[in-house]
């Protein structure tokens, strides 16, 4: 069991929570046409064996979307924030 | 190396089988190759197989980083079927059960197919017709499978709940009478030992770590058992292929997750058959050691922990206990978890990478096994030919930017989904 240390609730357990994935991605301007970008952006991700940027999303609390920093290789939690800083203060 | 047959065990009896020879020797690497494949598991042995057997490369090493089918190979529930629906998919995974069917004879060694049928249930009109749907594509691409009702599956394999008050009630099932399982272990050792005997190196403890480059191509690697060079060399490495690929400068549309099996305390014969419940992810078969051997949905979250959660473990049992109530009073004996390449459209990649002498097996998900021998033939003849095979033309690294995702499931680019 995960337990996430949820900036708003407090610490608690992973079943709270939804997986939002690879949050180190960032999408390319709309204006953006190359296709090797849109291709780099929805299909490939670094997923790394180590520490690791995820969303995740509080769904029954507080229903804020957190970046979590991971390492995938041991679980171990190092960083809990709201994805945005201005709305997620709650 | 004498062939494993009655006789030879009775031979063997005489001196109280203390003189048997080992399955495979334990070679010093050489430094060069003709193709190097690195990962030991089914995947990877069976290429170096057919690499040998079927194009008549003998100079090759499997490089493993543990021991043989440690990996995935060893960790898997074994369900063995070919009921794929897309093009791309059908002729592969049929392909590969042809291969199955005689895969003891060919390898002489015991890899225990037992085809003991697979059924998937459907719990309500829905899913009925998209089960009578894919049926009936399949049966159009001559692959065999028929729908069957409640009453006939009841009639077969009795002890589930039957009942309309079941929290699914069961309608019926597409049922594949040639699916099943295999000995996962023996079909690692089967393929390495064949493989030994045509001349291949398998090479155990001997991790990859690095890439030798010579401008554009890669030409070699770097283990913790030294430099070996090699004019092709092929990446089979399941759960590892993005952190594998990344050493050679590749980012894959890949994602690495965690899946678990379950095996209960032993019983006497229950089900003599393979069943997936259609209403959630649960599948469950007997093994010859009377286990019940069982799966679900993977954990959902990136992990390369090889071992699983508290969460999932409770959602996989909900869902059998809901499907067959006596699981409830059973006992889980062991639990364990693999890494797979969760790929973006839940199929998989075998193919040229765009690097030239890189060669790319990957993108497994939690469908591999059944895949083992045509992954072996198919990639085998990619590298030996540099050109794909027919039936893994469409299983390409470009198809994403191509727009030609072949995606079962239809869950778009969310690998956690397929
Ligand atoms: C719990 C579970 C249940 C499953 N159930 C089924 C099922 O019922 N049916 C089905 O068809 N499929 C199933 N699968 C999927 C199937 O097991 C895999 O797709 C398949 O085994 C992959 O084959 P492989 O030979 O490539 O993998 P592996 O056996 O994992 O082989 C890859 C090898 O590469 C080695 N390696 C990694 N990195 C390096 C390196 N740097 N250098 C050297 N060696 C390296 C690893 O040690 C490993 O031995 C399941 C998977 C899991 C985890
Ligand atoms: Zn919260």
């Amino acid at each position: 069991m995960l337990r996430i240390d949820c900036p708003f609730c407090g610490l608690r357990d992973e079943t709270e929570f939804v997986y939002g994935g690879d949050a180190s991605r960032k999408r390319p301007d709309l204006q953006e046409t190359s296709q090797d970008v849109w291709n780099d952006h929805v299909f490939l991700r670094d997923n790394p064996k180590g520490p690791h940027l995820e969303y995740w999303f509080h769904q029954h609390g507080c229903r804020s979307w957190l970046k979590v920093q991971r390492d995938v290789a041991t679980h171990e939690i190092t960083d809990v924030r709201f994805a945005d800083k201005e709305k997620g203060q709650g | 190396m004498a062939r494993y047959s009655a006789f030879e065990i009775f031979k063997q009896a005489l001196s109280g089988h203390k003189n048997w020879a080992s399955a495979w020797r334990d070679p010093v690497p050489k430094e060069k190759y003709d193709v190097i494949i690195i990962g030991g598991g089914g995947h990877g042995l069976a290429t170096a197989y057919y690499l040998a057997k079927e194009h008549g490369i003998r100079n090759v090493a499997v490089l493993e980083k543990g021991w043989l089918g440690g990996g995935n190979t060893g960790r898997n529930t074994t369900i063995v079927r070919s009921n794929y629906m897309i093009e791309g998919n059908t002729g592969f995974y049929e392909h590969s059960m042809k291969l199955w069917e005689n895969l003891s004879q060919e390898l002489n060694y015991n890899v225990m197919f037992s085809q003991r049928g697979q059924y998937n249930t459907f719990h309500n009109p829905g899913q009925m017709d998209v089960a009578r749907r894919r049926a009936n594509t399949l049966r159009l691409n001559g692959i065999e499978a028929e729908l069957i009702t409640a009453k006939e599956m009841q009639a077969r394999v009795p002890g589930l709940d039957y009942s309309a008050n079941a929290r699914f009630p069961i309608l019926g099932a597409m049922y594949q009478r040639r699916a099943g399982t295999a000995r996962h272990d023996a079909v690692a050792w089967g393929y390495a030992r064949g493989a030994d005997q045509l001349g291949v190196d398998i090479i155990q403890n001997c991790e990859v770590e690095e890439f030798i480059r010579d401008k554009d191509r890669i030409i070699g690697v770097r283990t913790n058992r030294g430099e070996m060079r090699a004019a092709k060399i092929g990446m089979a490495v399941a759960g590892h292929s993005s952190h594998v690929a990344a050493k050679a400068g590749l980012r894959l549309p890949i994602e690495s997750h965690v899946l678990q099996a379950f095996v209960s305390e032993p019983l006497k014969p229950i089900f003599d058959t393979v069943i997936s419940f259609g209403a959630a992810h649960f599948y469950i078969s007997q093994s010859d050691k009377g286990g019940l051997v069982m799966g679900g949905d993977i954990d959902g979250y990136n992990s390369y922990a090889q071992k699983g959660g508290m969460p999932t473990m409770e959602h996989v049992f909900a869902a059998g206990v809901s499907f067959l109530p006596y699981l409830s009073r059973l006992k889980v004996l062991r639990q364990w978890g693999g890494i797979m390449d969760m790929s973006m459209d839940g199929s998989p990649i075998i193919c040229k990478s765009p690097i030239d002498g890189f060669y790319i097996n990957a993108g497994w998900c939690y469908g591999g096994f059944k895949a083992t021998p045509a992954s072996g033939w198919c990639f085998a003849h990619t590298i030996a030919k540099d050109e794909p095979h027919e039936f893994n033309e469409k299983f390409r690294l470009d198809r994403f930017s191509r727009g030609y995702p072949i995606d079962e499931r239809g869950a778009g680019p969310t690998p956690n989904a397929h």
